[in-house]
């Protein structure tokens, strides 16, 4: 039979199930990433092999970008991120731009590549905010593959292992931790999800730290993550 | 849809938040249209380099034509950690300058997880000033000093720009406005090697340098007592960027107006 037969058919239920599946198994095979709320702000804690190549990033004074799964997929949201907040940031205000505004378009976005395009993204991303005042609610939108938005409180686990992980925060995440006990009990679950051995160079962290003054987002050295599980 | 164009197209990610203006939103881009007018001047503003670093200062005057615009302009501004840039000229244009300069250099460290070179921040306010040229033609002329810690050679460096954003570094001092040549006199009398300047004596050489300015130049303010209004000093060195703390600038200021107090009422220069 010749080639772009007009009589193949797969119904939509299908096609979508089928692109789901492929995303889904493929970040599945990616390392996790955890985030926590601690007294300060947020905790991002991402398994990662390379110390180069980063997981976990700054978008704007008050928003982190964690993503999993396809490096040059999560790479390429996250420059997006970067601009749409830059762009609004520089024609309008610093203040207007907003974690759960950037969520909302990382969610359309991935929502209609997952629809329009032949391969969806294989990724899933996690957007943190954090406000400015103490006892301001830490912000952790979950965005996955096709678009699915959900609000997150306290903590948020994405990647391989994210219910194992999810359900060990669950059971140990009580009060709001300070960063000395955030750090531990999220490579505690990141170990106990998974990788059981798991060394502390392999664990990059960043957190966004309300008591810094603009840019609230700072990488955590392997020495501080050390230190908080000496 | 932008978002998409940059998603379905990896090549449009370049690390050059004004690239991507001209792209997406030129509108928002600097621009002039025909004919000139009067507008705001920002006026004298300094650098020099003292043994760790650069004092970078500005006096707190505008003008327009003989008017004051404003007393308490702020004409120093950190451009990143690292560098900051002060401005002379066209003050509505040197500020959307400054900020397109900010948000340029925090983009590009954002996106490629290190900042530009010293030299590479530099050279992209030329650019800048470059593609301000047309309306520099009207008489909207924008010149900035730029002034930076190079964190790779441990070394405060100095830009000075012309009119075209051509560029080159000074090694001691420059002063840049209305009244920069006199600032820059002054600073010329006082200045040695900068291994020998404190930073303490570098703020007092630039608070001095301003002062001569203002007794000269009729667009440069001094120091004011009398509202309390005293000159903008930024420091520059190995821990990062900063202002000097006003009640250190007050006082500085306080001990330069007593001298010349003092000066005066024994027959000295006036």
């Amino acid at each position: 039979m010749s080639m772009a037969s007009p009589f193949m058919y797969a119904s939509p239920e299908q096609v979508m199930k089928d692109r789901a599946d492929y995303a889904r198994r493929n970040i599945a095979r990616g390392k996790p990433i955890v985030a926590l709320e601690y007294a300060d702000g947020v905790l991002l804690l991402a398994e990662n092999p390379s110390a180069m190549l980063h997981k976990l990033s700054e978008i704007y004074d008050r928003i982190a970008f964690a993503g999993v799964g396809k490096y040059d997929e999560y790479e390429r949201l996250r420059i997006t991120g970067i601009r749409q907040a830059d762009l609004k940031g520089y024609a309008y205000s610093r203040e207007d731009v907003t974690a759960r505004s950037l969520a909302n378009l990382y969610s359309q976005v991935l929502g209609q590549i997952f629809t329009d395009s032949l391969k969806p993204f294989e990724v899933e991303i996690l957007i943190a905010g954090v406000g400015e005042e103490d006892g301001d609610r830490a912000e952790l939108y979950h965005v996955t593959f096709d678009g699915f938005m959900t609000d997150e409180q306290k903590f948020a686990a994405l990647g391989g292992q994210a219910e194992e992980l999810k359900q060990f925060l669950g059971e140990h995440y009580k009060e709001t931790p300070d960063l000395l006990g955030a750090i531990s009990l999220g490579v505690e679950a990141l170990r106990s999800a998974g990788n059981g051995d798991l060394a502390t160079e392999q664990v990059e962290g960043a957190v966004l730290d309300r008591k810094l003054p603009r840019r609230k987002f700072r990488r955590l050295d392997t020495s501080e993550i050390q230190a908080a599980l000496a | 849809m932008s978002q998409r164009d940059d998603l379905s197209d990896a090549s449009r990610l370049t690390s050059s938040f004004t690239d991507f203006l001209k792209s997406q939103r030129p509108d928002l881009l600097p621009q002039m249209g025909p004919g000139t007018i009067e507008t705001m001047e920002a006026t004298t503003i300094l650098a020099l380099r003292f043994d760790d670093g650069v004092v970078m200062a500005g006096d707190r005057r505008a003008t327009e034509g003989f008017s004051i615009a404003h007393r308490e302009i702020e004409k120093v501004f950190p451009t990143d950690s690292f560098s900051a840039v002060a401005i002379a000229g066209a003050a509505g244009p040197a500020m959307e300058m400054v900020r397109l300069f900010q948000t340029e250099l925090e983009y590009y460290e954002k996106v490629e997880g290190e900042a530009l070179s010293l030299a590479g921040k530099a050279n992209h306010l030329g650019q800048l000033i470059r593609a301000n040229l047309p309306a520099a033609m009207q008489g909207f002329v924008v010149l900035p000093l730029f002034a930076g810690y190079d964190t790779r050679r441990n070394v405060g460096r100095i830009y000075r720009y012309d009119v075209t954003g051509g560029i080159s570094e000074e090694t001691d001092f420059h002063s840049v406005g209305s009244g920069g040549r006199d600032a820059k006199n002054s600073l010329k009398k006082l200045y040695v090697r900068p291994e020998e300047i404190s930073l303490a004596r570098a703020v007092e050489m630039a608070v001095e340098a301003l002062a001569d300015a203002a007794e000269e130049d009729a667009a440069t303010a001094g120091p004011d007592p009398v509202h309390g209004i005293y000159p903008t000093v930024y420091v520059i060195d190995r821990e990062g960027v900063r202002p000097t703390e006003p009640a250190e600038v007050e006082r500085v200021a306080t001990e330069v107006l007593e001298r010349r107090t003092q000066a005066s009422r024994f027959g000295g220069s006036r």
